[in-house]
């Protein structure tokens, strides 16, 4: 049983999914059935991140079929970290789903979302456990095709235009990386990841590789809302049903992260991206551009998700930037910052989840005096946008550290700085809600108002704790970061 | 290198069609139409590259030795399968649009909205 586990993390989701419409009429045992599917993901990617920790890479064949011929799911160090984020923020997510999906949606919708919800899952964790670059476009579009449908169930119609702009660039996106794929494998004759990164340094020199290359990035980059391709992002966030733009939030642009990690680090190698390729610069100048464009816009905004969904592009800003260091530590930066932003931004999008609940709105003059009628959601959300600035004792912290740390580093002072001023303007935003819950009068009569239900408020009070806990406790996130980033600068010529 | 790479200039040449069109054009179907023409034309590069020349179809037979790459032929079927549920979730949300806003134009779409 153990020896399938890297193949049983992708099929429990995918064979559950359609099973939930045998439990169509009962949209609660569906809540149920989803969350117990999404808890067993998360327990084998326990037990993968366990088992690779102590005995190394695991290599699965599918179906027997020895790779390169074959198939091969292929679970590393970063495989499994990502692996974990990705099963455990579902799960929890999950667990708050039943109490919004019911009061945001029609009943006869509600079946379909968890359906829906669970071929996603499958998708993002087929993408980080396949090795084959072609399967990698195949589960993109399982998870992608499901997240359009899954933003289109949000209420407001502006749901359904913000879905068919993300259908159209996410396409755009994933043909890119299609054409990326053919172009190599037109080279080298293989679809291997591994493969793929023998035998690309030996045609390294042609312009069918560098248009690959291009293809491949720029596809990706559509895909993790890199400014400026991050259009489609703020509004599909903002109209999409709360508890699928917590889940998304947290997920789907990690997923693009690791993908633009695995093609310009494990399988084009660094030398060709960053050496032959000015793709240094350019990740540098499109990080702090998104960084600051992004918190900017954040500020003048009205909607508090789309305030989020704004930081949500800043946030990858200091990824890319971390990418962009080069250095076995830049990369850890951004893995740990990787897992910290799933952690922020689940905790504060559910918590946005609670008052969307409570309220039927999360415009900003809708949260005047929100602090006294909901204090415990409120109370999440200021703790949560804390751990988004990088106050110390938050996980925010600890990634800001290891970025300007990494910056540093190389000598860039001047890249420090705009982090340090970037989170500033992080405190601006935060402030703005900060004042309309707490500081202005209620518009909502008193006792009208009751603080969420606490099925919703459980799982965001423990992510906010597991903001606290990893802030203090680093060993998980920094140690695991540190030995994948290494291990692929180690693997990398 | 012109004729003899014919093939790939007409790959290029219905990507770019394609590509065209779902900028420019601000009608919902007419965009999508332009994205299957852009997936299409991938489609085409990839058959491409599986002709191997003077290859037959990749069935063993006993006085053939040069077959053609059958592995691009695989991977396109997927990618057609990929295709045809894109395009019926654009029409499907296209549909959904015109009975929410009473239009398929962008133009329209985007006045409503900013009004409201």
């Amino acid at each position: 049983m153990t020896l399938h586990l890297p193949i049983l993390q992708v099929i429990v989701p995918l064979i559950a999914a359609p099973l939930c419409m045998f439990l169509k009429q009962y949209p609660k045992a569906v809540w149920l059935f989803s969350l117990l599917a999404s808890a067993l993901t998360l327990l084998i990617s326990a037990l993968l991140l366990q088992q690779v920790l102590t005995s190394g890479t695991i290599i699965y064949e599918l179906g027997g079929w020895q790779p390169p011929w074959g198939i091969e799911y292929r679970i590393d160090q970063l495989n499994a970290y990502l692996l974990l984020i990705i099963s455990a923020i579902s799960t929890i997510v999950l667990v708050a789903a039943q109490t919004s999906i019911e009061k945001e949606l029609e009943s006869y919708r509600q079946s379909y979302f968890y359906m829906l919800y669970l071929l996603s899952l499958a998708g993002m964790l087929g993408i980080v456990a396949t090795a084959d670059a072609f399967n990698v476009f195949v589960f993109l579009e399982i998870s992608s095709l499901s997240a359009y449908a899954l933003i289109a169930l949000g209420k407001d119609r502006r749901a359904l235009w913000a879905s068919y702009q993300y259908l159209i660039m996410g396409t755009v996106g994933a043909t890119f990386i299609l054409i990326g794929i053919g172009l190599m494998y037109q080279m080298t004759g293989t679809l291997n990841m591994n493969d793929l990164a023998q035998r690309l340094p030996e045609v390294a020199e042609t312009r069918t590789v560098f248009v690959a290359f291009a293809f491949t990035v720029v596809g990706i980059c559509l895909k993790l809302a890199l400014f400026p391709l991050h259009l489609w992002l703020p509004n599909a966030y903002a109209y999409a049903p709360s508890i699928v733009t917590a889940f998304f939030a947290a997920t789907a642009t990690k997923v693009a992260i690791y993908l633009l990690i695995r093609f310009t680090f494990s399988i084009f190698g660094l030398s060709f991206s960053f050496t032959t390729l000015p793709l240094q610069t350019l990740f540098l100048l499109l990080g702090l551009l998104g960084v600051f464009i992004a918190s900017m816009t954040a500020i003048y905004q009205n909607n508090v998700k789309h305030i989020f969904a704004y930081s949500s592009v800043a946030q990858v800003g200091y990824m890319i930037v971390g990418l962009s260091v080069g250095s076995a530590l830049g990369l850890t930066a951004t893995l740990i910052h990787l897992f910290n932003h799933a952690l922020m931004k689940s905790a504060l999008f559910l918590a946005l989840a609670a008052v969307m609940y409570r309220i039927g709105s999360v415009q900003l003059n809708q949260f005047h005096g929100l602090g006294r009628q909901m204090p415990l959601t409120m109370a999440a959300i200021v703790v949560g946008g804390l751990s988004l600035v990088g106050v110390p004792l938050t996980v925010g912290f600890v990634s800001k550290w290891y970025l300007v740390l990494a910056v540093i580093e190389n000598g860039w002072w001047h890249v420090a700085l705009l982090i340090l001023l970037g989170s500033l303007l992080a405190i601006i935003y935060l402030w703005k809600i900060v004042e309309a819950a707490y500081f202005k009068p209620p518009v909502h009569e008193a006792g009208t108002i009751k603080e969420a239900p606490y099925s919703i408020l459980i799982p965001v009070w423990v992510l906010i704790f597991a903001n606290l806990y990893f802030g203090i406790d680093t060993r998980l996130s920094v140690e695991v970061a540190q030995s994948a980033a290494q291990s692929l600068f180690g693997v990398a010529p | 290198m012109l004729i003899g790479l014919y093939n790939y200039w007409i790959v290029v040449a219905l990507m770019m069609l394609g590509f065209f069109i779902i900028i420019a054009h601000g009608n919902l179907i007419k965009k999508l139409v332009g994205l299957s023409i852009f997936q299409t034309s991938v489609f085409i590069f990839y058959i491409s590259v599986a002709k191997v020349e003077g290859g037959s179809a990749p069935i063993l037979a006993a006085d053939t030795s040069v077959y053609s790459n059958p592995l691009p032929h695989v991977l396109i079927l997927t990618a057609i399968v990929v295709g045809i549920a894109t395009t019926a979730l654009g029409l499907a949300l296209t549909m959904r649009i015109n009975e929410a806003y009473g239009s398929i134009e962008e133009e329209i779409i985007q006045k409503q909205d900013n009004q409201s």
